[in-house]
This record gives structure tokens, sequence and C-alpha cells, in this order.
């Protein structure tokens, strides 16, 4: 059973290493860790990782948790959430996370940018709808300010009007005076922040090595 | 004379560009050194030992310590002390084998050189000289990884260059090697850099300490910095400790803490000085080296020189790919080939060098020799490399960095990177550093802050950046008005036709009221990052300054005129909402104002709502007249349905009303106006604006006369 087993993961192993680009190391580490994240369950849910004390910290942790489940990250192009997900799927999203590697053409590079894009857009956009309205960038600016103590709603209110505006003049320019903006759509994501070099910023190291045994705490 | 060529260069801007300020300033001294010469006269001795070390080498480095961009700094740092130490280590040993090698043969002549000298005389040599280099760095917006650990190598190297001279040195004066005592001098070395990194921790942590009580004595908040940093380096330099990274350390750490609690004007002041005498003493030791170039019997030898050029070309390169090749795997982001170029190619030589071979021991026999030899290799890399970095630099097309990314959506969204990068981290059970900044953080904001800092509170830099925005706006909005007096009279007409109005009467209550808000929020606002800057420049800091200055004048024409002029913005960098034309809410309670003794975050109540203005796209080719309301004309929305203050405020992102483009709420003071004063002119504002002219006008948005 061992060695059958055995023979079967590494299979699976290589199957998810050829569709999302780690090796087949890291995917081995990556399982041992969904293991222990799920207590060796075989589905992820929301509550697993609600439970760990470093991501308790984190400001937009409901965000980050929630990606895993949203649908759109999972490569569907369905909408919607998981109530629980599986291995593949847990793969999958931190794909996105890979660094890519140092000679990438222009092009790859430019998916990739895409990619992680899409991460953050999704992070915003809540509702589905394929846009971020001036609501849902007020919430996540109100969650990155607020491990900052005491500021008032009226701040994260203005910064995030500040920042719509900034999107719709630089992306669309003049309106005319019956037109208003409905928020920000992908494209126009992409447009503003083409220059903050993101594929080379928002990046995981996925080490080689077993990741278990190097980490503090859960 | 030295200013006036200074000015003079900075007047020939262009030839900087591509001929970089140190090649000018040391032919300058060639020039000088000609004439001395020719009169037969001898050169000064300014450079003694002492004099350099204590009086020249400290401002070079505080001024290279205090204007390095402590972010990337830190999140660079190991990459960048790698390079400065161990690629030190690797160019002295590398160099200096080499030439003990060469001088075995007999044909050069120079056996005699033994091989602690040629060690002492490749210390020398590797004392890399950022200035040149990094001002091409910034012109052509590299990458700023390249840029910072360019930076940092060249600081720490310094330090490390100046330790192992001193060490060998020693070395090479005594005549008995026991190994013991090498040993024992490269433990030395560890514990010189420490301590002094313990001494300047020390002091930053005192400076930063006093500074939180120099709140009623701002008049000396500069001279407490000065002399806290150069006692860290005169104690150092005491305990035989290095100084260089005990200044260096006091800066880096106290600059945080210090920029917070220091006042504005003392903050500009700080700059300023520490700018000047860094440009001072740099400036003078390039010249001097001129003009030792000519004066000087020079002892030549063809062989000795050639090898040493080659070498440390070599070595260094050689050094990069290795070194490069080690740790590219422990970087987010790999160094390709043309960053690994430019950062060997652009080791230049340059006033740490040459005053170090100068100020050898004269008990060295060859030391002629050397002091030729390192003007030579300054010479050649400061003049050839530094000339051809530039073109080659561009040629190779090396990654670059957009550095003027201040919008907020920029900020948001690294903020947002950051801390999704984290979680996924945690998630996946990994450290990196972003966790270590994390902690670093609270720890801060938990102990450090409330010790050093006087009023402490903790703020996002997404939060900063914001009111930087806002104080540039206002800025700008003082700017143009301040231009609009010549045009006054004529477009009198043209206002009161438009409509009929009156002037805003402001009250002298009024004004006095708005000139100690201005004061009170402008002084609190701190621009928190400092650009990167080249040698001779200071970042722009001086905004919140200027609007000071300004509003004075301002403030009195307003009252004279009451008018200004619109034109079109097409600074569409900045938009801030602007809400429809509502009036302004009264209902603001003009208590809030009180609280504008502040600090940073409480300052953001006194903004009406904070919210935003947009200045817009006004286009009238007839100068249409917009009546001034500059301070008075806080629109409030209170809308409690954000999607209709959206889209009321919408339409204007696209038009011209006239109050609206001077709706800076970012004077608070409008509150202190009468409401009936506010009611009056909302009414006076047509609702429709100026025609919608379709020339482009790329132009400031209140139109400036004199442009």
């Amino acid at each position: 059973m061992g060695a059958a087993q055995s023979e079967g993961r590494a299979q699976m192993y290589q199957d998810l290493a050829d569709k999302t680009g780690f090796s087949t190391e890291q995917i081995r580490n990556l399982h041992s860790r969904f293991q222990y994240l799920t207590q060796d369950e075989d589905t992820l849910r929301r509550e697993h990782l609600e439970n760990l004390t470093n991501l308790a910290l984190n400001p937009i942790k409901r965000q980050i948790i929630e990606a895993f489940f949203d649908k759109r990250n999972l490569g569907q192009n369905e909408k919607g959430c998981l109530q629980e997900i599986g291995f593949e799927e847990f793969v999958t999203v931190l794909s996105v996370f890979r660094p890519p590697k140092p000679r990438t053409a222009e092009d790859k590079n430019k998916t990739i940018k895409e990619e992680k894009l899409r991460f953050l857009f999704n992070m915003h956009d809540t509702d589905n709808d394929g846009v971020i309205t001036l609501d849902e960038y007020r919430r996540v600016v109100e969650e990155l300010l607020s491990s900052y103590g005491t500021i008032e709603a009226e701040t994260a209110k203005a910064i995030s009007d500040a920042a719509m505006l900034e999107v719709a003049s630089v992306t669309v320019g003049r309106m005319g005076p019956d037109e208003f903006y409905e928020g920000i759509t992908f494209e126009q994501f992409m447009q503003i922040l083409k220059d903050i070099e993101i594929e080379t910023k928002m990046n995981v190291h996925f080490w080689n090595l077993d990741t278990r045994t190097m980490h503090c705490g859960k | 004379m030295k200013n006036a060529a200074k000015s003079g260069f900075n007047v020939y801007h262009k030839i900087t560009v591509w001929v970089p300020e140190s090649c000018l300033l040391i032919s300058l001294g060639f020039i000088v050194g000609g004439v001395m010469h020719a009169v037969r006269k001898e050169p000064p001795a300014v450079v003694s030992s002492n004099v350099f070390f204590l009086y020249m080498l400290p401002p070079i480095i505080l001024d290279s310590g205090y204007f390095m961009p402590t972010r990337p700094f830190f999140e660079n740092m190991g990459t960048v002390m790698w390079f400065a130490v161990v690629g030190a280590l690797w160019n002295i040993m590398g160099v200096g084998i080499s030439l003990f090698a060469i001088c075995q043969i007999e044909a050069f002549g120079v056996q005699d050189i033994n091989l602690e000298e040629n060690l002492l005389f490749a210390t020398i040599l590797s004392a890399v000289e950022p200035v040149a280099v990094l001002s091409v760095f910034e012109d052509i917006s590299i990458n700023e990884q390249l840029y910072i650990v360019m930076f940092g190598e060249c600081l720490f190297n310094d330090a490390v260059t100046v330790v192992l001279y001193n060490l060998f040195n020693h070395v090479a004066m005594m005549e008995v090697d026991e190994p013991a005592v090498i040993l024992s001098d490269i433990g030395g070395f560890f514990v010189v850099g420490l301590g002094g990194i313990f001494f300047g921790l020390l002091f930053g942590f005192l400076t930063a300490l006093t500074t939180r009580f120099t709140g009623k004595v701002r008049e000396i908040e500069p001279l407490v910095i000065f002399m806290f940093s150069y006692m860290a380096y005169l104690i150092a330099e005491l305990f035989a400790l290095s100084s260089i990274m005990a200044i260096l350390t006091c800066t880096l750490s106290m600059k945080y803490y210090v920029e917070e609690n220091v006042s504005q004007r003392s903050c500009t002041t700080i700059r300023h000085v520490i700018k000047m005498a860094g440009s001072v003493s740099e400036t003078l030791m390039f010249f001097f080296l001129g003009v030792v170039t000519i004066t000087m019997d020079h002892e030549w030898n063809w062989g000795y020189i050639l090898f040493t050029l080659f070498f440390t070309l070599f070595w260094r390169f050689l050094g990069v790919l290795v070194l490069t090749l080690i740790i590219n795997p422990f970087r987010k982001i790999p160094f390709n080939f043309q960053d690994q170029f430019g950062l060997a190619y652009g080791g230049l030589r340059g006033a740490l060098s040459f005053a170090l071979a100068f100020t050898l021991p004269n008990s060295i026999a060859h030391k002629k020799l050397f002091i030729t030899d390192t003007i030579a290799v300054i010479i050649f890399t400061v003049f050839i490399q530094g000339i051809t970095i530039r073109p080659l630099l561009k040629l190779m097309n090396i990654r670059k960095t957009n550095w003027n990314l201040e919008t907020i959506n920029v900020e948001i969204h690294k903020r947002l990177m950051e801390h999704t990068v984290a979680g996924i981290e945690d998630l996946c059970g990994q450290w990196s550093h972003y966790r270590w900044k994390d902690m670093f953080v609270k720890f801060n904001n938990r102990f450090i802050r409330k010790i050093l800092i006087r009023d402490n509170r903790p703020e996002s830099s997404i939060v900063s950046l914001y009111k930087k925005l806002e104080l540039r706006n206002a800025m700008e909005i003082l700017d143009t008005m301040s231009g609009d007096i010549s045009a006054a009279p004529s477009l009198m007409s043209l206002h009161e036709e438009r409509k009929n109005t009156s002037k805003p009467k402001f009250l002298t209550s009024d004004v006095a009221n708005m000139h100690e808000l201005l004061s009170k929020n402008m002084y609190k606002i701190r621009q928190r990052t400092v650009s990167y800057t080249n040698r001779h420049s200071l970042p722009n800091n001086n905004i919140a300054k200027e609007i000071l200055m300004r509003r004075h004048t301002t403030l009195r024409r307003s009252l004279r005129s009451g008018t200004f002029n619109a034109t079109n913005s097409t600074r569409s960098q900045k938009f801030f909402s602007l809400p429809g034309g509502q009036s302004l809410n009264s209902g603001f309670p003009a208590g809030r104002f009180q609280h504008t003794d502040l600090v940073d975050t409480e300052s953001e109540t006194a903004y009406p709502s904070n919210r935003p203005t947009f200045r817009h796209q006004q286009r009238s080719s007839s100068k249409a007249v917009i009546p001034l309301r500059p301070l008075n004309n806080l629109r409030e929305d209170n809308e409690p349905n954000e999607e209709m203050h959206y889209r009321t405020s919408h339409p204007k992102l696209k038009f011209r009303h006239s109050g609206h483009q001077t709706s800076r709420r970012y004077y608070g003071t409008s509150r202190s106006c009468s409401d009936a004063d506010y009611e009056e002119q909302q009414s006076r504002l047509p609702p429709h604006g100026w025609t919608e002219d379709p020339q482009n006008n790329v132009q400031h948005p209140l139109m400036r006369k004199p442009h």
C-alpha cells in the first residue's frame, strides 16, 4: 500500500508541478503544509486558516483567506466561492505568488504580472461584478489602515475617494456632465498599477526545503 | 574661488550631464596646479592625516548616510553588507596579492615592496566612491535595487577600507610578523566594526531622545544633531573603533525619529547644512587632488601602474560576478547581467583613496609611487569610466524603476501587496523579511516611538502620503493665486459682467484665524519620504515652508482682488474628489479647529472630513475669472449617501465650476468665516461654468500670468 500510494502521489505531484510551475519538492512541501493546516483532513476550510496566529495580526486577513476560496482565483471562469478546497486548488492559488524565473520572456512576464494584478483585483472586488466600486475600495482601505490604531472613518473615506478619482482621471479623463464613474475595471486597474513592478515584488520564495521544520509557532 | 567655480558648474548643467562633476573639479585643480607650478609655488599642505580624518571625512560620511533612503536600504541590507564587506576583502586580497606577484618580476624594479605594503596599497585602492556614479544612476532612473546596493556598498566599503587601512598600516610598520598578532588583528577587525556600530546606535538613540525635549528650544536642534553625530565619530575614534561605522549607524538610526521631533525649519536647516558640508569637503578633496597631481614630484613606474589599473578593474569585475552568483538565490529580485556590469563598472575611486594615499606614513619607501599610482587610478576611473558609464548603461538597456510613483493608488496597493505576501508567507509557514519588518514596526510603535518621539501617533504611510499630496495641492493653489494680481484689473470687468458679485469679505479676525490655522497645520505636516538626491541638490522639502511664505502674499492679494484666473489644470496626477455644489456644511463644528496644535493624524480632523479636492480641467480661452475663495471654500459634503456624493462630484471631473477650483479643503480656515459669506458666495456661482475649450493648454490650473 505504501509503495502504490507513494507512486500515485508522485504522479500527482508531477501533474501539479507541470500545471502550476512549481518543482516537485516544492509541491511536496506544500502538501505537508496543507496537511498540517487541515490537520490531515482532505479539504481545507476557512476555519482552518482562521486559526493561524500569525495571520491573525494581518490587517487584510479576511481578504487573504477569502482569496483561497474564490473561484476566480482557481482558474475557473466562474464566480462565487467554494466552501472548501482541496490541495490542488490550494497550490493553484499559491502559484500566483511564484517568482518569475530570471530570464522570462517579455510577454510571459506580462501574463505573470496580469495574474498577480488579477489576484489583487479579486481581493477588492468582493461582489464579483468585475468592477471595484467605491464601497469596496473603501473597505479595503479601512482594513489596511486599521492596524494603525484609531483612524477616523472619514480619513479612510477621503483617501479612498481620492484614490478613485485618481484612477478616474488617469484612465477616463474627461467625462460628460451626466456620466458617473461606476468603478474601476480590471483594465484600468492594470493601467494605474503598471509601474509598480509587481512581478518582482509580489512573490513568495518557496523554498525547496521542508518548511515545516523552519517555522516557529503556527 | 571654489565656490565661484561650483556655481559656474551649476550653470553649465548640460556639461555635467555628460561629464561628472568630479571630472570638472579635478580639471579645475589641474589648472590651478598648473598655475602654481608655473609660479613655482608649493601647494599648501592642507591635507595632513589629522585634518583629513577629523575634519574632512566626517561631513562626507554624514552627508551620504543622512540621505540614504532607509527603506530600500533595510530591505537590501544583506546584499549591501555582503558586497561591502566581502567585496572589499576580495578586492583587497586579489589586488594586493597580484601586485605582490608583479613585484617579484625583476623587470619592474619594485621588488622591495613587500606583501604588507602591497596589501596596504590595495586597501587604499578599494575605496569606492559613489558620487559620480549615483548621479548618473539617478539621471537614467536606474532600478532601485542597483541604486541602493551601489550606494550602500560604497558607504560601508569606506568603513571597511579605513579599518583595514589602519590595520595594515600598523602591520606594515611592524618589523616582525607574528601570526598571533595577525590573527588578533583579524579579530580586531570585527570588534572594531561592531564596536563602531554599537556607538553609532548609542548616539543615535541619544540624539533622538534629546530632540524629544527640544520643543522649547528649536534653535539648537540642528546643533544637537551635528554635535552628537560628530561626537559619535570622535568617541569611536578615541576607542580605536570604526568611526565611520559609528557615524553611519548614528545617522541611519536617528534620522527617522529626529525628523519627527524636530521643527520644519530645523529639518530644512539640518539637511542643507549637511549637504553643504559634505559637498564642500568632497570638492576640496577633488580640487586638491588636481593641484597635487601637477605640483608634486611623481615617481612613475610604468609596469606597476599599468598593472594596478588592470588588476583593479579585473578583480572588481570578477568580484562582482562571483558575489552576485552567490547572493542571487537569496534575493527576491536577482541581479541580471546588466546590473552586474553597472555595479562593477561603476566602481570609481575618488577622494577617500587619494586622502588615504596622501596620508601614508613617510616610513613607507615607495610612498610617492603609491600616491602617483593612486592618482593615476582615480583619474582613469573618474574620467574614463565616469564619462562612459552613462552611454554604456543606456546602451545596455538596464532595468529601470519609475521613481515618481507618488500616487495614492500605488501606495495603497504597495501596502496591500506587502500584507498579502506576508499573509501568504505566514500561511505557508515561511519567514521572510516582511515578517521581520512587521515585527520591527510593531516593536517600534510600542516601545521606541514612545520613548523617542514627542507627540507619538503612529501613522500609516498611506495617510502620510495622502497628506503630502494635499500639501502639494495646497502649494500649487497658492502658487497660482499669487500670479493673478496683474490680471485682476482687466478681468474685474469680465468678472463683474458675469456675475454681480461682491468680493469676499474677510474679517480681520477671520484672517488672523486663517493665518494661525495654516501655520499650525503646515508646520505639522512633514514629508517623511526623502527623495533620492544627487550630490548637489536637496530633496524638495521646501513645500511647507513655501506655503507659509506664499500665503502671506496671497492672502493679502486675495483680500484685495478676490478673483483669480482659472485655467486648465492638467496635472492629472492630482485628483481629489470634488464635491458638488453643496453649500458648506455650516453644521461643521467650528470647535474642531482647536485641535490644530497637534499631530499629524489629528490634523486630519481639522479639515472638514478631509475630502480631497479636485483639480479639474479648466479651459477658458478668455481667461475667465473665478472668484477666489481659497480659504473659505470648503464645501462640505455631508451627503450620507456615498453614491450620491460620488456621482455629483464626478461631473466635476470634467468641469470647471467656478468655485470648485478653489475648494481646497485643505484650508480648514473656512470655518472661521461666517456662514453668511458662504451662502452668498454659493449663490454667486452660476452652475454652468465656462464653455469648454477644446484646446488642451497644458498649464497650471490657475493661470499664472507671467508664464
